[in-house]
């Protein structure tokens, strides 16, 4: 097949959009890369690459090595409290936000923006004062609730972009067949958003566990995450150790996308599986 | 003769709106509107409110050194606006021009750098522009200077560290935008007898403008307030509108002033939300 | 005698291993209205859309009026295209939209403004310039469609199924309508629709295509009258196919032997021993309830289907095949079950030779 101009020059575009997008990428993962690199780095501080070792993954799993591994469950655990609060309200609240029609309801929608929209010191320092002024002691709870307030809307947002209009039908069919309003939510209604509702807690986990503004203005003085654990010591220096905790942290998820899509592929094969076996038996049986 | 009506059940709507409604009011709305409320009061002396109204705070804002600040952040932030759309649209395109399948994974390649800790990424921007980091040594090998820059701790680094920071959410709405223009669209118009840059001026631009003026708000509001990118790449030496609020509530204990300061990032969010329900006639905010 | 205006020759199109378009030959005449005529994935879309310049072609020659087009970008073809679901710019009036390829040859805004309105008036859209797209409804979305492809003069207009879109009794309004405009313009259409009604209702000429091949190009009546094979034949209209092996050719008169009796039929280029097939419409066929010169045929009612317009009855031959036969009235004493003879004039019924798969089983 003999190409022609036409074909000619939209191949050298595809080459140079091509190489564009590669080098866009380039950009994203080149702090990634470097980060990984430095956990290798042989030197106390992250200042210059020094040679390969592997000390500081050890030292991680040493037993002197407590602040990074408090700081990180301190994070986890409010990833963890704070997406379940998040997608239990977030869930229902997309899902009767899309249904029904009440008065304030723009305004609830309208609000539901703050969050995404207005920077994330405002918003902390906005609830700081009030809970300073009220008297709550700040700590664990408050940066959950700080949390939570800005993984929420997210969560609406990703449940709303979910739900197709079948979604009324679906309830009505069950509904129909004799089940109450519990069943049909339960046994229909969850179910037939799941990636919805997995979207969005994986989207709060992430937003909750990288989070530094909130988590540090409405900390104890006593515990802090580990984002504001790195913040705080990036003046002194950053050492390499903890470059090796998140290189984990990143390589953990990474893991689990890959697991998940295993799981996912797995489960679709037996279904084909099956699927052939019952076309056979009908076949055969005719 | 008229059938009773049957009036209709609130519990559901309650039970799925209720919390999410509650939760906003008492956690934004009251917070926000306190936020506003304190702005106009005055400064303890050891710190903390008196509630006696005055427009102190917004004195001092207006004072020099202060406004100085508010104007550098406001020109950082367009820059890195600007920049984060000359750079993502390009890009946008390129994945919303693919098929379906192959877009979703080259957004997930997209996502998977952000799930890595958005500190040790700025930390590695650090690395990279230090005095005798890779980027000085590659200029003096290559004989482009004599000796090191520094990078570290300067407006430029900042603005590279915003600019990296926040050109993928600058190109998700974007790419949202865009996936949706139909091919045919695109197709007629050259049908028409358009040349692509003209296709381009008049039918695709306008067409995803939604999209890019999302995109404008999601990077824009977010670098104007930014904090943490300034105070890991600026070392304390460079302030934003970001580090003296968060100052005021830290050592320097000018609550007022910071609310004030709040107050001001609040109006300029609402102005541009404000435009874009204007010129972007969507109803629903397709901001994700 | 008309020229023609767009030339294919050879045209192959492979998506991957996909061959979708196989060494397509085609003239068009200019003036005429031709349909592409075929099932989903023929290959009729595909080949509009290379005339139209939005593939190319991966072998064979293109050419609008003489000239080779294969190099050029739809932006340089001078043919339009109306879309099938219009593709109007939501974010134009009707005016703009119209006025765009005009706009874009950057032709003196008066005159642009004198052609706007009288396209608008042509396709009976006058009044509509500030309207925009979504406050139109699909047969108003289809008119400015059409009026903005006509305004920039093409020689060939380019129609990918415009009309599917729309209820039934708009969509036969319209193809009236493009009728009368395409006769008054005298511009040539090429036509691409699934729907053989339509084809038959609106061309000059059909080209029936099937799995990226044409099988049949005519006026028509003469693809109606005329099948060349089995799936024209099908395709077109409704027709009762029946297998068989002719025993005896006389002067044309073909004597074929079916495992349901010995029918006649008449054609030309058949003989003896041939194994083929014979097409006979239902609104040909003749029944009597009993047995007589002629009416060679028995079979028995299966059910009827009363369409408002025809009724047609469907019964089964002794081998099991269906035939059905249509009236516009039926004698009402006929039941499910009742035993008919079947006939028909030979000249029209159809032999039509296998395709060579066919022949060896």
């Amino acid at each position: 097949m003999a190409k022609n101009r036409r074909q000619q020059r939209r191949r050298r575009g595809k080459f140079w959009s091509n190489l564009y997008a590669v080098l866009i990428y380039g950009m994203f993962y080149l702090p990634v890369l470097v980060m990984i690199q430095f956990s290798f780095n042989d030197a106390k501080r992250n200042y210059s690459w020094e040679g390969f070792t592997t000390q500081w993954y050890g030292k991680l799993f040493s037993f002197g090595n407590h602040d990074l591994w408090e700081s990180l469950a301190y994070s986890l655990i409010i990833a963890v409290l704070a997406t379940a609060i998040s997608v239990v309200i977030g869930v229902l609240g997309g899902l009767g936000l899309k249904k029904f029609e009440f008065r304030g309801k723009r305004f609830i929608n309208l609000m539901l923006y703050v969050p995404i929209v207005v920077p994330e010191i405002v918003l902390a320092v906005a609830m700081l004062i009030i809970f300073m002024t009220v008297g709550i002691k700040l700590g664990l709870g408050t940066i959950v609730v700080g949390h939570c307030t800005f993984c929420i809307p997210y969560a609406v947002v990703t449940i709303k972009g979910r739900i197709s209009g079948d979604n009324d039908t679906l309830q009505e069919a069950s509904m129909d067949l004799g089940a109450n309003r519990v069943q049909t939510f339960w046994r229909v209604t969850i179910p037939s958003i799941l990636p919805g509702i997995t979207s969005a807690a994986f989207l709060s986990f992430t937003l909750s566990i990288d989070d530094v503004i909130m988590s540090n203005m409405l900390a104890s003085a006593r515990q802090s995450t580990l984002p504001v654990l790195i913040l705080s010591v990036n003046r002194t220096g950053i050492t390499p150790d903890i470059n090796a905790l998140t290189t984990i942290m990143v390589a953990v998820m990474l893991l689990g996308l890959l697991v998940l899509n295993l799981i996912r592929r797995a489960l679709r094969k037996r279904e084909e599986r099956l699927e052939a076996a019952e076309r056979l038996s009908v076949s055969s049986g005719q | 003769m008229s059938t009773p009506r049957r009036k209709r059940n609130p519990l559901p709507a309650i039970a799925q709106a209720g919390p999410v409604s509650l939760w906003m009011i008492l956690f934004v709305t009251l917070p926000m509107l306190f936020i506003i409320y304190i702005s106009f009061m005055t400064r303890g002396t050891f710190g903390g409110v008196e509630y006696t109204p005055t427009l102190e705070a917004y004195k001092t804002m207006m004072d020099a050194t202060y406004f100085a600040v508010i104007l550098k952040s406001l020109q950082v932030a367009v820059v890195t606006t600007l920049v984060c759309l000359l750079l993502g649209y390009p890009f946008a395109y390129f994945i919303a021009r693919k098929p379906p399948e192959t877009a979703s994974r080259l957004i997930m390649l997209l996502m998977i750098p952000l799930w890595t800790n958005s500190l040790m990424r700025l930390n590695a921007w650090m690395l990279l522009f230090q005095t005798n980091g890779p980027v000085n040594k590659f200029l003096l090998s290559a004989g482009l200077i004599h000796s090191p820059i520094t990078f570290i701790y300067t407006d430029g680094l900042v603005l590279l560290g915003l600019i990296t920071n926040f050109l993928p959410f600058a190109v998700l709405p974007m790419y949202s935008s865009i996936e949706k223009l139909q091919t045919a669209m695109l197709e007629a118009s050259a049908d028409l007898g358009a040349k692509p840059s003209v296709t381009f001026r008049k039918v695709t631009l306008p067409l995803t403008f939604p999209g890019i003026f999302s995109a404008i708000i999601l990077t824009f509001i977010p670098a104007l307030g930014t904090y943490t990118i300034t105070d890991m790449l600026g070392g304390g030496k460079v302030l934003y509108i970001g580090n003296i609020i968060k100052n005021q509530f830290g050592t320097i204990r000018n609550w007022p002033l910071g609310a004030a300061l709040s107050v001001l990032l609040l109006v300029i969010t609402a102005l541009l939300i404000f435009l874009y329900s204007r010129f972007a006639r969507i109803e629903d905010m397709e901001v994700l | 005698m008309a020229d023609s205006i767009v030339s294919l020759r050879h045209v192959d199109k492979w998506y991957g291993d996909n061959h979708v378009v196989k060494d397509l030959n085609l003239e068009i005449m200019e003036g005429e209205f031709l349909t592409l005529l075929g099932p989903s994935g023929c290959g009729k879309t595909t080949t509009l859309r290379m005339i139209a310049g939005f593939e190319d072609a991966s072998g064979g020659i293109i050419e609008v009026q003489g000239e080779r087009v294969e190099e050029k970008e739809p932006y340089q073809r001078d043919v339009n295209t109306v879309f099938q679901n219009y593709s109007l710019f939501p974010h134009m009036t009707v005016f703009d939209n119209v006025a765009y390829g005009p706009t874009i040859r950057k032709v003196p805004k008066a005159k642009i403004k004198e052609d706007v309105t009288r396209m608008l008036a042509l396709v009976q859209m006058s009044g509509y310039e500030r309207r925009k797209p979504d406050a139109l409804s699909g047969g108003q979305k289809q008119r400015v469609a059409i009026a903005r492809a006509l305004i920039n003069n093409p020689r060939v207009l380019l129609l990918d199924e415009p009309l599917g879109a729309l209820d039934l009794k708009l969509r036969k309004q319209m193809q009236i309508e493009l009728k009368r405009l395409q006769r008054k313009l005298g511009i040539t259409f090429v036509y691409v629709t699934h729907d053989q009604e339509e084809a038959m209702t609106m061309s000059d000429r059909i080209a029936v295509m099937k799995d990226g091949v044409i099988l049949q190009v005519d006026a028509p009546l003469d693809i109606y009258d005329r099948p060349n094979c089995r799936f024209v034949a099908d395709f077109i209209g409704e027709s009762n196919i029946l297998d068989g092996t002719v025993i005896s050719v006389d002067d044309g008169l073909l004597t074929v032997e079916t495992p349901d009796g010995i029918l006649t039929s008449r054609g030309e280029g058949f003989q003896a021993g041939e194994k083929i097939c014979v097409s006979i419409r239902p609104e040909y066929l003749s029944v009597s309830r009993q047995p007589a010169e002629g009416f060679t045929l028995r079979a028995v009612i299966r059910d009827f289907i009363n369409m408002g317009t025809v009724i047609k009855t469907n019964l089964d031959l002794p081998s099991g095949q269906e035939i059905r036969f249509s009236r516009f009235e039926l004698d009402p004493d006929l039941r499910e079950g009742d035993e008919l003879y079947l006939c028909w004039d030979p000249a029209k019924s159809v032999p039509i030779h296998l395709d060579p798969e066919e022949v060896s089983p």
